[in-house]
């Protein structure tokens, strides 16, 4: 089947519908989701959404910039935070106009807590900067914005699956999609593509992702010809639930939360002084490795306790009646009177598409856009997170860069008429399908997957050396030559999980290869990328973002760009 | 230790009825249903459909019938069953399957929309944020931990019998659109859910409180709709 839209927008979370919202009132736009909007990975961010409002104690958006900056390691482009920290307040008023229900302070202002890396006077101390509603606050955000794109009358596409970006000529004219429903192939042509498909948390064996976040958006860009930015930069969440990864909130410990180790210690003070437990999430996941490996693992395994037991159960069960809930139903601990076990967990990707702060897709290091090519959210890279991202600021960029992609991309599409496409796109797509349906496979798609996310674990989480590296990639690409003989037992055309799931594992396949590649080219420490065989940060040699470029049956090319560099020049990071 | 599990199939291009299958899954008393459909599913019988994304009770999408009563497979531990090692496990009730346990959420949607799901205010906005009090904000708080996936409306008597009745979820939503105090379209709300399609539909039978996997009253906030509507018609 054949659709015409002036906008497709691949990925229903939140930077997705933020654009759709921009563009509904006058453009011909449809979401494209392989979950049911509501359902978006989006909706999984508990703690809030940072922006200097004030509204608790004296903030500001130039210290919410600095907090940014220096959580990115530096290599975030300033221009782009400077958007993003400058836009924050704007884009929690309007959130508040449409109907998202923060919680409230005794005044009736919207209610603001404290979170990891964010702090007043340019880093002298904590401050309370973090929008919230309860601890569901990306839940509600998604709800509004899919209520209010149910009131613009936008076009959703649920439940179905991005196969490929066609391209012609260099430029973006639609995409094909998989019907999950039906197994039709869909060509949906139009005038701009906007991908805003989330993470890939999922190419890690311990991860507070969701099934979903496989990276999609990021992988048929890849090898559509645009640049991956950054990916070595991979968030670990300090406080993934012990061997599950399900997310603890930063907000956990931005109300009180400590964590200790097997001595019952607060080891945060020894190695984050000034900010304690709320130092950025990089340097705690490190903390607690650290503390693991000098043997004070809580009964001498690899986690350590987070203690909510002194915030008392008003605060647990009303401010963090969601995580505490989960610390009950899934560890099995009762978060008023014991400690939750946790570790690190795959959170977050700072890298992504490479983009600029419109939403342009960007080829190289000159800043040549792919003409009606565009990216928002978590898998794009404008970049805003640079090295470690800072909680708070994921749904902050969703909402800001969602928008101005939405503005750029309806100054574009009224620029230009539809292009023309090829006739036999569907067909092209439904062969390569065929291919992967009738091959005989003697590799089993479970055991493949499991060994790519059992090796990005080992070898390629939150330490690094040069020798894990290559180990990694050697065996990603012994996973992607087994690949080819990974067959599918379904036959059906309705709700094929094992073909969707064999897709899935191709884009992370190629997701993972990028990483590890990357993480072995910077030879130095930053950020989230630690390794131990360069434990310093490198700024003659590193203070540039990696870009990787898709070269068929051969590794990415690696490449580099500049750092945006405005109000704060590089300096030692400490909390 | 070793569960057995008795799985509704329908594969509407294949089969002419429902089937049930087994499956023997090796599983650990804290693994979650969620965990041993996708064991079933990656090691022994790729064929199996059902949806699953966040697996842990926040996206919503995999409430199924469990053992006879509604849940959600990833909030559902194998521990938590006292017939510990055999489970059967079937789609919610109330929609058409599409494909084993996977079912159209469509009807559940329409009414969704029914109810205007959307702040409505026509007053221009002030530059930064409304006022809302701490007291006004905590009054909807029940129903923001809804994650629409449908236990109530599949759950509810009253639902099965009557098809259009708007049933608890979309209920809950209304709710709280009436109760925000930022709200304008009160009275219009109200007008809408006044009938046997709407809040009086409700008989009280607490199946939907029952079954929420988020701990939401929701039959005590119908009854707030139900109180708001009467007090509306007290009015002159």
């Amino acid at each position: 089947m054949k659709h015409h839209y002036d906008v497709i927008i691949i990925g229903a979370g939140l930077a997705g519908l933020r654009a759709a919202i921009e563009l509904g009132e006058e453009t011909k736009v449809a979401v494209i989701s392989k979950v049911f909007a509501t359902r978006s990975h989006s909706g999984a961010a508990q703690g809030g959404i940072g922006a200097a409002l004030g509204n608790e104690e004296e903030d500001s958006w130039e210290w919410h910039m600095f907090d940014t900056v220096k959580g990115s390691d530096y290599l975030g482009d300033q221009d782009s935070i400077e958007i993003m920290t400058q836009d924050a307040p704007r884009t929690i008023y309007e959130l508040e106009h449409i109907g998202v229900p923060f919680n409230r302070t005794a005044e009736g202002k919207i209610a603001q807590r404290a979170f990891g890396g964010h702090t007043s006077g340019f880093g002298k101390a904590a401050v309370k900067r973090a929008c919230f509603a309860a601890d569901r606050t990306g839940r509600v955000i998604l709800d509004t914005l899919w209520e209010k794109s149910l009131q613009r009358g936008i076009r959703f596409f649920d439940e179905f699956h991005i196969l490929s970006l066609i391209v012609q000529d260099h430029q973006c004219c639609g995409v094909t999609a998989y019907e999950i429903a039906t197994g039709e192939i869909h060509v949906f042509h139009c005038k701009a593509v906007l991908l805003a498909t989330g993470g890939a948390g999922k190419i890690f064996k311990t991860t507070s992702n969701a099934l979903a976040s496989t990276g999609d958006g990021m992988a048929v860009a890849y090898r559509a010809g645009a640049p991956l930015e950054d990916m070595e930069f991979v968030q670990f969440h300090p406080t993934g639930i012990y061997k599950l990864g399900i997310l603890i909130s930063e907000a956990a410990r931005g109300e009180g939360g400590i964590l200790r180790n097997n001595e019952g210690e607060r080891f945060m003070e020894r190695y984050a002084p000034t900010i304690k437990d709320l130092a950025p999430r990089d340097m705690v996941s490190r903390c607690i490795l650290e503390e693991i490996r000098a043997g004070r693992g809580i009964d001498g395994k690899d986690y350590v306790h987070l203690d909510l037991t002194h915030l008392g159960q008003e605060v647990n069960d009303s401010k963090l009646a969601e995580i505490t809930g989960f610390a009950r139903t899934y560890a099995g601990v009762e978060p008023n009177k014991e400690p939750i076990p946790v570790q690190p967990t795959c959170h977050y990707m700072m890298g992504g598409i490479a983009s600029n702060a419109d939403g342009q897709v960007v080829l190289d290091s000159q800043g040549s856009t792919f003409a009606g090519l565009y990216t928002a959210g978590e898998c794009a890279c404008v970049s805003v997170h640079g090295a470690n991202r800072l909680g708070c600021n994921s749904l902050l960029d969703t909402l800001v860069f969602g928008r101005r992609s939405g503005k750029e991309i309806r100054k574009f599409i009224h620029s230009i008429g539809l292009p023309p496409i090829a006739e036999d796109v569907a067909q092209q797509e439904k062969e390569k399908l065929q291919i992967l349906m009738d091959r005989p496979g003697d590799e089993n798609y479970g055991a493949v997957l499991a060994e790519m996310q059992a090796v990005m674990m080992d070898k390629v989480s939150v330490f690094r050396t040069q020798a894990s590296l290559k180990e990694a990639l050697e065996k990603i690409r012994e996973l992607q030559q087994r690949f080819t003989r990974v067959s599918v037992g379904d036959r059906g055309n309705c709700f094929n999980r094992e073909l969707l799931d064999v897709l899935e594992l191709d884009n992370m396949l190629d997701l993972a290869e990028v990483i590890a590649a990357g993480a072995l080219f910077r030879e130095e420490s930053r950020g989230a990328h630690f390794r131990e065989d360069f434990p310093t940060r490198d700024d003659n040699k590193f203070l540039v973002h990696t870009l990787a470029g898709y070269r068929p049956e051969k590794e990415p090319q690696i490449f580099t760009k500049p750092v945006t560099i405005t109000r704060f020049q590089p300096q030692e990071r400490k909390y | 230790m070793k569960c057995q599990f008795t799985v509704f199939r329908f594969d509407p291009a294949a089969d002419e009825s429902p089937r049930y299958q087994e499956y023997r899954v090796d599983a650990e008393p804290t693994d979650k249903i969620l965990d041993c459909l996708n064991k079933i599913r990656w090691e022994q019988d790729p064929t199996l459909a059902f949806r699953a994304s966040c697996s842990h009770g926040i996206c919503g999408s995999d409430a199924l019938t469990i053992n006879g009563h509604v849940g959600l497979a990833c909030q559902k531990l194998v521990r938590d069953y006292k017939t510990a090692n055999n489970f059967v496990i079937e789609p919610l009730p109330l929609f058409k399957v599409i494909k084993d346990l996977v079912v159209d959420m469509n009807p559940f949607l329409e009414k969704h929309r029914s109810v205007k799901p959307y702040l409505i205010n026509d007053e221009p906005p002030p530059e930064g944020e409304r006022i809302q009090s701490q007291k006004d904000q905590t009054v909807i708080e029940p129903a923001l931990r809804c994650i629409l996936c449908a236990s109530c409306t599949a759950s509810c008597p009253i639902s099965r019998s009557n098809p259009d009745y708007v049933g608890p979820a979309a209920l809950l939503r209304a709710f709280r659109y009436v109760y925000d105090s930022r709200d304008t379209a009160t009275g219009s709300r109200l007008a809408g859910l006044d009938g046997n399609d709407g809040a009086w539909g409700c008989k009280t039978m607490w199946w939907c409180t029952d079954v929420c996997p988020k701990g939401i009253p929701v039959t005590r906030c119908i009854g707030q709709i139900k109180r708001a509507i009467k007090q509306k018609d007290k009015k002159p």
